[in-house]
């Protein structure tokens, strides 16, 4: 089985060069600091010399709410920029020094070629979401109380595939580009697009950051849903990964 | 049938035509020289038949086998060294070899065995557990050589596999290429005509993407022979002026003077062989060295390309 093969170096390959263990002690250290900061920050607030009583009086006395607020925000921007970081030069960086016209002469498919680069990234982000998601639900129950693990779990599935979003678009930019550089400009156009356009209030509701939202909801026990949101996100992915398929399979490298 | 076959192949990148209707054959067991200047399309003939580049038109086939049609039927029956053969650098060569034998579905026991007996060919046993990142370039490729061979190909590409080379490593990679012989059919291009007249049988020069010659080595000399002579003496002074009356005379095509060195090339041997001795003791040279030389591929190749071409 080839894909097998070619997903074990992958694998090997994540480990070997520190990708593995870069993401997984970022996402290990975020989700251990998100319910620090939120218990953390209206303390050191009041600690600040010459803080006006009337404003110490007003700041909330945090909550488990604060706790998950702060790790989907923390996760959104790190987790997201990590996903671009670790993703866009997989394919460019291969063209750029010759291994991948070195292991293309050799009996593996283009589409296998990208497709396990995906699989070990989806791997590495899945296994240091766990950590991530294991650190913030501990520290939540040490710090606050005992967070609902169900839609504690979905709020991460759905992380997850945003992650998968901006992974597989920044996918797509690597195997255009000839180069890294412009597999970076590339995937960093994406992010803008992708975080634009959903920022627009009513194309917002179905684009990947929606995702977030719902999740929040959930932990806060509402039953708002954004299963077009998800449907899209999914509909990205797929898409973008056929699309790097097409292109790598008639591109010569 | 021919290991190769290529039939007005063309690659048009725009206006440039790195190929312009190839046509070539390679015989089954050949090591075949695909001779040319930087530039004439040997680089791009090769990333072809690999089923790494689309020609523009034409036909190429290797060991009977489309080249455009069957990408993955082609990849177990050949082996490519590029010519700068890259690697994960985190990758020991054992590993790397392993990895291979993985990708052309070898049992476990087969790879272990493959490895060892590459990497003694190759003479690579020692650092076999070594990260490749820290490999010199001669390193890299008899690594890569080990990596063409590991499937046992039929038909073998190695592209400029000495040209990057210092003496010791060109030496070593050559000798490698030597004992493939009768056992694979090897196409191997470069621009350096002394490693094409040591290993290869069959020679073919392409310059501007066309097939000029191609031919057995020693026919192709044999045809584009030119009856050169070579002088040696230490008085460069008296040589130089001696290089100045060959050039007048009627039986001498041209003369190059070169460190304390003349290479003299002539229409008429017999006349040369009787005169040339007298005039240089007329002309007051003590001679090193006299000789009739053996016409080199570089004079035929200087012929069929030009010199302005040459690298």
């Amino acid at each position: 089985m080839n894909f097998m093969a070619v997903f074990r170096k992958e694998m090997l390959e994540q480990w070997r060069t520190y990708r593995f263990l870069i993401v997984a002690a970022v996402f290990a250290a975020f989700g251990l600091a998100s319910p620090l900061l939120a218990k953390f920050t209206p303390e050191l607030l009041k600690s600040i010399p010459d803080v006006p009583p009337e404003l110490l009086a007003v700041i909330p006395a945090p909550t488990v709410v604060d706790a998950v607020a702060q790790y989907v925000k923390n996760m959104s921007q790190f987790g997201i920029l990590l996903a671009l970081l670790m993703t866009m030069g997989v394919v460019a960086q291969e063209k750029e020094r010759g291994t991948a016209a070195f292991f293309l002469t050799r009996p593996v498919s283009r589409e296998t070629f990208l497709l396990a680069k995906f699989a070990a990234l989806t791997v590495t982000f899945a296994a240091s979401l766990t950590l991530a998601a294991i650190g913030c639900w501990y520290y939540t129950l040490v710090l606050f109380e005992l967070l609902a693990w169900r839609p504690f779990l979905v709020l991460n599935g759905l992380m997850l595939v945003i992650f998968l979003v901006y992974m597989a678009l920044a996918l797509l930019a690597s195997t255009i580009a000839r180069t890294n550089g412009v597999a970076v400009g590339l995937a960093f156009v994406a992010l803008i697009l992708v975080g634009g356009i959903g920022s627009l209030p009513s194309i917002g509701e179905y684009f990947p950051g929606r995702l977030f939202s719902w999740g929040t909801t959930l932990m806060m026990g509402g039953s708002d849903t954004a299963w077009p949101a998800f449907g899209i996100s999914l509909g990205i992915i797929a898409i973008a990964l056929l699309v790097a398929c097409i292109i790598f399979r008639r591109q010569e490298v | 049938m021919s290991s190769v076959h290529i039939e007005n192949l063309k690659k048009y990148y725009g206006a440039v035509h790195a190929l312009d209707g190839l046509d070539l054959d390679v015989a089954p067991g050949t090591i075949f020289g695909f001779l040319g200047p930087n530039g004439a399309g040997k680089t791009t003939t090769l990333r072809i038949l690999t089923g790494l580049a689309r020609p523009t038109s034409g036909k190429a086939q290797v060991a009977g086998i489309d080249v455009l049609k069957n990408g993955s039927k082609l990849a177990r029956r050949i082996g490519h060294l590029p010519e700068e053969p890259a690697f994960y650098p985190w990758m020991t060569p054992r590993e790397f070899l392993d990895y291979l034998g993985q990708l052309y579905g070898f049992s476990s026991t087969e790879r272990s065995s493959r490895t060892r007996e590459l990497l003694a060919l190759v003479r690579m046993e020692d650092v076999s557990r070594r990260r490749i990142g820290g490999f010199s370039r001669g390193m890299r490729q008899r690594l890569g050589v080990a990596a063409a061979l590991i499937h046992h190909p039929e038909v073998l590409f190695l592209d400029e596999p000495a040209s990057a080379l210092d003496p010791a490593g060109r030496k070593e990679v050559l000798d490698l290429i030597e004992t493939l012989r009768g056992q694979c059919t090897v196409v191997m291009s470069t621009h350096i005509l002394a490693d094409v007249e040591r290993v290869c049988d069959v020679v073919g020069i392409i310059a501007k993407g066309r097939m000029l010659v191609q031919s057995p080595r020693e026919e192709l000399l044999e045809r584009y022979a030119v009856p050169a002579f070579e002088v040696e003496a230490d008085d460069r002074s008296a040589l130089s002026r001696w290089a100045e009356d060959l050039r007048c005379l009627p039986w001498v095509t041209a003369v190059a003077p070169e460190n304390g060195k003349l290479r003299l090339t002539v229409k008429d041997v017999q006349t040369a062989k009787r005169e040339l001795l007298p005039l240089a003791v007329k002309a007051g040279l003590t001679l090193n060295r006299y000789e009739e030389v053996r016409p080199s591929l570089e004079d035929v190749f200087l012929q069929l390309v030009g010199t302005e071409s040459v690298v």
